[in-house]
């Protein structure tokens, strides 16, 4: 039976093959959503529908294999047509290399015109246009009221970085683990340097940086945000071990009510955490934005996150910029809102989300006036790995703030 | 004299030639020869080569490298606190496999190297880690070790302590990770030594006894020295695979915390591969592999030469 099986779905594939004369191949990193796969799987029907002699093939890697890989693969024969990417530097450096191409003549204004202007520019230089973006990602304070209740802490007064210090401190004579994170993968504790450093300084100051400007990533914002991790940090504020858990052992651990905040991004909600919406911790999950800095020049309702998209490769046929437009186009940026699998990033479609959690999300980045990437994207795999690396040490305690900025700025010289 | 009579029996050049050609030896090199060679220089010799290249530029993998360097990536490399900690921390893998991990496996060797029942199961049980993948021996004693949830949560819960996390702990972790490879590989040096054990032959050792050996001067004075061959090659794989050590270390401590328990290997990943300094991995990858063939032929020439 099996067999049977087998061979008719080889003929399938054979009399599919025979029609299909172009294939567009995506490569992305895998996602544990299965709702999103299965949109993905949705869109490409519907494509390929309309399209009969197109054949779209979508292949995934584990995250980490996907960005160690993706430079061999692009230089490959098996080159995909369409990836996956979070913009800034690997793309710079993959526009550089002349592996990803300018689609820019193949977009009319008036689509270009709809997207978010901060999406678009991330996947742009100047007239340029690499690829498009397609979800919009953001970082904020996952809270449980429960517990912040019971420590008797107002959410809703917690507006600096001084009352969330304060909050912290409260939770600890409590008897409540104030937060929880994965310090073994990093990248989830770059998160509070991040916008520390976005609140010192704002994004102005990490352009500065890059442009070496003042002193680079030792110039005060740097310094004063690695200050004021360290000073977080000596409250021991973490779940012992946070050093040795996963990004997902920390999302689980706050999903199970054991720490009070989680700063991590928004698809925590529906990817690791698992919930039905509104489900999670009884209903006592509550989103803060990161608290701002008393004095700090960034902007407080400027954002964190991400703007990831699909970048079109060199010699791409012309059906997989084709399925890209299709792929994000207001209709299908709708279609994933609806489901609650991201926040759109074309103008207008925010509104098809139900999801109470990712309205939320969806107002605070609309009300940003500077959506930041993630800092160990935007710098690229090198410089972003020393971001990680120095946020990890700011927490163990094993780096000065000044010897931090340092370590980044070395880092960049040598990027 | 030797002159002489090579005069008289030296077939000349060409007939020398000849013969070789058709007694088959030559045709069998010239067919047989090629593949192998082939294959070695394209997956050996040129990958070496290339990187030996790429170790002298700046270079994030996209397009051909242009960004000559010279020896900046290994001046930068012997100034990085990380890697002289890694290098470090693969020499104390070195120190354990010699000092603990081979005379526990030459021990339990000794007690179960007799062919009975029970040492099979013995032989099995203490063969079982060294079956396991790596990544998989890393994985679980992760979940061991950790503070919330293992068998180390277990014990300090029963003991009344606070919870230990020894992998997020900057003194212990590699102590962590070097307990892993003991365990994960004194199983495979141990059958090593039960091979050569029951390869000493019986009478010698009755031979001995009758002599009135104690059971330790028969260990001492027969059988290491009888299986020392066996023990110059065990020492060899364990330097080399001390070298080596990768994915044990990913899985359980990711190299943290602070960077503090890489070895040589999982170096190179984070910092040369991960982070796309590619040319910057290719001067760790050398350096490691000078290592390591200086290591091999000081003791092939020291230890593994033929009695003359």
């Amino acid at each position: 039976m099996k067999t049977i099986a087998g061979a008719a779905a080889l003929c399938a594939f054979a009399v599919a093959g025979a029609h299909a004369e172009t294939s567009v191949k995506v490569l992305r990193p895998e996602s544990n959503s299965p709702e999103l796969q299965q949109f993905w799987q949705d869109v490409i029907a519907e494509y390929e529908a309309a399209h009969p002699d197109v054949d779209v093939e979508i292949e995934y890697f584990a995250s980490e294999a996907y960005k160690t890989k993706l430079p061999t693969m692009l230089q490959s024969d098996a080159r995909p047509d369409l990836i996956y990417s979070w913009a800034g530097l690997t793309l710079v450096d993959q526009v550089k290399a002349g592996l990803v191409q300018d689609i820019s003549a193949s977009l009319d204004q008036e689509y270009l015109d709809s997207f978010a202007p901060g999406a678009l520019a991330a996947f742009s230089d100047g007239e340029a246009v690499y690829g498009l973006p397609m979800t919009a990602r953001l970082v904020v304070f996952f809270a449980n009221e429960q517990l912040t209740d019971k420590a008797g802490i107002d959410l809703s007064a917690i507006r600096t970085w001084d009352d969330f210090l304060g909050a912290v401190a409260t939770l600890k004579e409590a008897g409540i683990t104030p937060l929880v994170s994965g310090g073994k993968d990093k990248w989830p504790l770059h998160f509070y340097y991040s916008y520390l450093v976005l609140r010192e300084g704002g994004a102005e100051a990490i352009r500065a940086a890059m442009e070496g400007d003042d002193e680079g990533f030792e110039s005060a914002p740097f310094v004063a945000a690695g200050q004021k991790m360290a000073d977080l940090a000596a409250l021991e504020p973490f779940q012992p071990g946070v050093l040795s858990a996963s990004a997902e052992q920390g999302n689980t651990m706050f999903g199970e009510g054991k720490g009070a905040f989680l700063l991590m991004g928004d698809w925590a909600y529906t990817q690791t955490i698992g919930v039905d919406e509104g489900e999670l911790l009884e209903g006592s999950l509550k989103i803060l934005p990161f608290p701002a800095i008393e004095g700090g020049a960034g902007d407080p309702a400027g954002t964190l996150g991400g703007i990831n998209g699909y970048a079109v490769t060199t010699g791409a046929p012309p059906e997989a910029l084709d399925f890209l437009k299709f792929l994000v186009n207001a209709e299908h940026q709708r279609e994933g809102a609806r489901r609650g699998l991201f926040v759109p990033v074309i103008q207008g479609t925010g509104d098809a989300i139900q999801v109470p959690f990712t309205q939320e999300i969806n107002a605070m980045i609309e009300a940003s006036p500077a959506h930041q990437i993630f800092l160990d994207q935007y710098l690229g795999a090198s410089v972003g790995g020393t971001v990680n690396d120095i946020s990890a040490e700011l927490v163990s305690g094993d780096v000065t703030p000044e010897d931090a900025a340092a370590r980044i700025q070395e880092a960049w010289e040598f990027r | 004299m030797a002159a002489v009579e090579m005069t008289a029996e030296q077939p000349s050049a060409t007939e020398k030639l000849r013969r070789r050609l058709t007694s088959g030896r030559m045709t069998a090199t010239l067919v047989l020869l090629p593949p192998a060679l082939i294959l070695f220089t394209l997956f050996v010799i040129y990958p070496l080569a290339g990187s030996g290249v790429y170790a002298f530029y700046d270079w994030n993998g996209y397009n051909t490298p242009t960004d000559f360097v010279g020896f900046a990536n290994f001046e930068r490399m012997a100034g990085h606190s990380v890697f002289q900690q890694s290098v470090m921390n693969s020499l104390k893998v070195i120190a354990v496999s010699l000092l603990v991990q081979l005379p526990l496996a030459l021990l339990l060797a000794l007690l179960i190297y007799r062919r009975t029942p029970e040492n099979t199961v013995f032989r099995l049980i203490f063969f079982l880690p060294y079956i396991l993948a790596e990544i998989a021996a890393g994985l679980i004693w992760s979940f061991i070790v950790d503070g919330n949830y293992g068998v180390v949560a277990d014990l300090t819960r029963a003991l009344g302590l606070e919870p230990y996390f020894i992998t997020s702990d900057r003194s212990w972790a590699f102590t962590a990770v070097m307990v892993v490879i003991v365990w994960k590989y004194f199983g495979f040096h141990m059958m090593i030594y039960i091979a050569a054990l029951q390869g000493v032959p019986k009478d010698m050792i009755e031979a001995a006894r009758i002599e009135g050996a104690s059971r330790f001067e028969v260990v001492r004075h027969v059988q290491i020295p009888m299986i020392k061959p066996a023990i110059i090659v065990s020492v060899f794989f364990s330097v080399i695979g001390a070298l080596q050590v990768f994915d044990v270390v990913i899985p359980l401590t990711n190299g943290g915390p602070a960077n503090s328990s890489h070895t040589i290997v999982t170096y190179l990943y984070t910092f040369g591969l991960a982070r796309l300094k590619i040319g910057y991995g290719s001067a760790i990858g050398v350096t490691l592999f000078i290592a390591a063939v200086l290591v091999a032929v000081f003791y092939q020439r020291l230890f593994m030469r033929k009695p003359a």
